[in-house]
């Protein structure tokens, strides 16, 4: 008997069935269950690139604070201000302290100098590269989240219009493709002002050969229906998110996974991350938005309680920034970055990743943070241990993930 | 679709390509004029009356402030942004911004210079700034009168060099604080020394000019970076012009794409980095591509963007020129090309103002609406300013925003616009605004079955209105 099914039959207090078979009805209801509470990933995509050695700042590679001489983070010691120590080697910007408990329980894990391989310090070239998962070739069509989709597709019946939602106005790359993928800005004002126009207008839309038009229109009246079966079940959070654009969408991911309907892949977004000018260190410009993702984060972690347990979130930016600070106390644009993996199947409370240092001769290209792990095995790693989606050749084509695995989920 | 374009469809796709949307005036005049007389017309808009849309704008008082007073008369209000009470008047820089949004909406409905006002947001999105950052609240007004509009329908030279220059620009790029690490000159507030700063120099290259595979390498960048250093702001939200700082300028010898440029060239160094990416060929076809993206379709043929580029480069950047070599090509015409582009929140909005003669007045909420459909004004954050791709504007969420737009507009629900359905004559002669004999089945009978406004709504709320 699978976990769930236990699960249900020990909580509906009808364990002792499990000694012979339990009647069909029960089946199909644990089923049910059972496919309304999947896993569930997550991708927060951190635009204008972070910079990753100040979010996870390596205090005991000497070469750091000569490198940094205004924005630098002081290692740990008592005292506000101050890194926070992870592992006596790595410590975390002091923003992001509402994650040190996660990190602490086991439940968030960290990456760092990993990202993508290709040397491209565009914006929009690197962030392209990232979300459709080829990094140095262009020409991909679709997105990896929704090639993930597509393969979790075949696997399964009936799927959910919810099964694939982005918290943003605009589809972005990561999740254009085949499958069907919904955007949704908020749950609440998800509905047509004239319900006297919605069957003429679904018709159109669903009915048009125009595909692009046809394509759009079929996600939504299919996720308008889902929603308005389910609205009045959705619970309402009682925890408070952190005002604005990123803390409204994890919310709102809160509730989709609540309500199971059937939400495998979520992905969102946090802005100005682009700190070319006046970064700021312990307090400033860059600490305000760790704040808005720590905090964002760690409340979405309380707010799933035990459900956290199917959910796994990581995050993505599309480079870092150059190791040494430039003349406006503020970084240009470079290479290695940081990831964070949250969740509870994450093996967390470790810093995974080989450290390259920041000595001249170790940098890449000789002024940025070089790479040791590439993005894309630490989302294999989720797709596969996460989702058990195991035909990863097709969701990252040409890629073959280290032949060590980082090990994160388990 | 392979037969070719009826007149009538010719003259629609004509005016949904060259302006924000066909009204029936407009179609008569095309009519009358002749497609190429009248694009003629529109490419010299100097020669054409606007005072409709002058009076409306008569209310924006800042728009015609410098960016000095601006400063002076809307200074941040005490309380922090966003704490404001609901029905609370709004105040400082945000005015200023609200105002400025204002004024794209109106002139995109209203202005008889349609072609001129889409070149205007073409470039706007080109050469884009974000509007909420720091000082470039005050400084996007002249940005848009005094760098984007007069350079809209000119030489591309000129307005690289006019963004080059921009407060705004050097501010939201960040070039303004950009210096040679050995300039002696040490800065408030902590008496220290700067450095170069390569974000103008690389989106430069990357979106204003070369384009991302043009050709230039990270050297490049920072070559260019030292060529712009002293390139600067006198105080941002002080006085807030331009002007050349010798003191951090770095003034040793430069080498990029290939070329020498000497040392001790001065403010020299910026003007002929601009001169050499304007006459690039890189930079012609690039520029061309994104036309063509603009008025053909979303992946044009290389054939016409090496046409278009040979026109750039011949004429040393003549944008009427380039958009002529576009307009008057056989592909502009073709069956592929009719109704092959989705349009922009602003396009979609504006073309459904424009089509029910709408009467509009300043509006807090028919800005919201664009906001909502992921295009609000002047506030595209990245440099890339807004996409211009069919499916970065059909997400499922956007296309509910455009439904309920539509309802909510021929309903008179959005304050500040007003539609007078009686006067828009019988429902098929509406339709044949949109989408002249190309209907789709199931959009001819739903129209069958309903009358009157919601007649108007269906069309507007249609697959077929959202492309142009």
């Amino acid at each position: 008997m699978n976990p769930s099914r236990r699960h249900f039959l020990k909580s509906t207090g009808l364990g002792f069935l499990a000694l012979g078979l339990p009647p069909a009805f029960l089946v199909r209801a644990a089923e049910a269950q059972q496919a309304g509470r999947g896993k569930v990933m997550v991708v927060v995509f951190q635009r204008g690139a972070m910079d990753g050695l100040n979010a996870v700042i390596p205090f005991k590679d000497p070469v750091y604070y000569s490198l940094r001489q205004s924005i630098a983070i002081a290692e740990p010691a008592s005292g506000e201000e101050r890194a926070i120590d992870l592992d006596g080697f790595y410590g975390l910007h002091p923003a992001l302290a509402p994650l040190k408990s996660i990190y602490d329980k086991g439940h968030l894990a960290i990456v760092h100098a990993a990202g993508s391989p290709d040397n491209s310090r565009s914006h929009f070239d690197a962030q392209d590269y990232m979300e459709i998962g080829t990094p140095g070739i262009k020409n991909t069509p679709d997105g990896w989240l929704n090639r993930t989709l597509s393969d979790l597709s075949e696997m399964k019946k009936g799927p959910s219009p919810f099964r694939g939602v982005a918290l943003t106005a605009q589809l972005p790359r990561i999740l254009a493709g085949a499958a069907p993928a919904l955007t949704l800005s908020s749950i609440d004002e998800f509905r047509l002002r004239s319900e006297a126009m919605a069957a003429t207008l679904q018709k159109l839309y669903t009915g048009t050969s125009d595909s692009l038009f046809r394509f759009g229109g079929e996600s939504l009246f299919a996720a308008m229906a889902k929603l308005r079966q389910v609205e009045s079940k959705i619970p309402v959070s009682a925890e408070r998110y952190p005002a604005g654009r990123f803390g409204t969408s994890l919310a709102q991911i809160a509730r989709l996974i609540k309500a199971n309907v059937g939400l495998e892949i979520a992905f969102t977004e946090i802005q100005g991350w682009d700190t070319h000018v006046n970064q700021g260190g312990a307090k400033g410009q860059m600490a305000n938005r760790l704040k808005d993702l720590a905090e964002g984060l760690a409340t979405f972690y309380r707010d799933l309680g035990d459900r956290i347990g199917d959910v796994v979130v990581i995050t993505l930016s599309e480079f870092g920034r150059t190791a040494r600070e430039n003349g406006n106390r503020g970084t240009d644009h470079g290479h290695g970055n940081v990831m964070f993996a949250l969740g509870g199947p994450v093996r967390g409370g470790k810093v995974y990743g080989r450290w390259p240092g920041l000595a001249p001769e170790l940098l890449y290209e000789g002024r940025d943070l070089d790479l040791t792990t590439d993005f894309r095995t630490v989302c294999s790693e989720v797709i596969s241990a996460h989702l058990g989606q195991k035909e990863l050749a097709k969701i990252f084509p040409n890629f073959r993930p280290a032949s060590q695995a980082l090990g994160l989920i388990g | 679709m392979s037969t070719p374009l009826t007149q009538e469809q010719k003259v629609i796709h004509f005016l949904n390509r060259t302006s924000f949307g066909p009204t029936r005036e407009d179609i008569q005049t095309a009519n009358r004029l002749g497609i190429q007389v009248y694009l003629e017309q529109q490419l010299r808009p100097e020669t054409i009356g606007d005072t409709v849309v002058e009076e409306k704008l008569a209310h924006l008082k800042t728009m015609r402030l410098s960016s000095r007073e601006l400063i002076e008369l809307y200074p941040l209000p005490k309380q922090p942004a966003g704490q404001e009470m609901m029905g609370q008047q709004m105040q400082g820089p945000r005015v200023v911004i609200l105002e400025l949004q204002q004024a794209r909406l109106l002139r995109a409905v209203y202005s008889q210079r349609q072609l001129y006002e889409v070149m205007v947001d073409f470039w706007s999105n080109h050469f884009n700034i974000f509007a909420a950052k720091g000082a470039d609240r005050w400084l996007t007004t002249s940005y848009d009168r005094d760098a984007i509009r007069p350079h809209a329908l000119g030489r591309f030279k000129d307005l690289l060099l006019a963004t080059a220059q921009s407060p705004a620009m050097l501010f939201y790029l960040d070039n303004w604080l950009s210096a040679s690490p050995n300039a002696a000159v040490k800065f408030a507030p902590n008496n220290r020394r700067r450095g170069i700063n390569e974000n103008y120099a690389r989106e430069l290259m990357e979106l204003h000019t070369l384009g991302v595979d043009g050709g230039y390498s990270q050297k490049d960048v920072q070559e260019v970076a030292r060529c712009f250093t002293g390139w600067t702001i006198r105080q941002p939200r002080g006085e807030g012009g331009f002007y050349f700082e010798p003191r951090i300028h770095d003034s040793g010898e430069k080498i990029l794409l290939g070329t020498r440029i000497p040392a001790g060239g001065g403010m020299e160094d910026g003007l002929r980095v601009i001169d050499l990416l304007a006459r690039h060929p890189s930079t012609a076809r690039f520029v061309s591509l994104k036309l063509a993206r603009r008025f053909i379709t979303d992946d044009p043929p290389p054939s016409l963007v090496n046409k278009a580029a040979e026109a750039f480069l011949r004429t040393g950047g003549d944008i009427p020129t380039v958009l002529r070599t576009l307009i008057e090509s056989p592909e502009f015409f073709s069956p592929e090309t009719f109704r092959a582009k989705v349009k922009k929140p602003l396009e979609f909005v504006a073309s459904a103002l424009r089509v029910t003669g709408a009467e509009v007045e300043l509006s807090h909420q028919l800005l919201r609406y664009l906001g909502r459909m992921g295009e609000p004004l002047f506030l595209a954050q990245p440099p890339t300013g807004y996409p211009d791709s069919g499916p970065s504007w059909t997400s499922p969420d956007m296309l509910l925003t455009r439904m309920n737009f539509a309802t909510d507009l021929v309903a008179n629900r959005i304050p500040g616009s007003r539609v007078k359905v009686d006067a828009l004559g019988d429902k098929a002669s509406f339709a044949r605004l949109i989408a002249p004999d190309a209907l789709a089945q199931a959009t001819r009978s739903a129209l069958a079955e309903t009358e009157g406004s919601q007649a108007v709504a269906l069309l507007l709320a249609a697959p077929e209105f959202q492309r142009r």
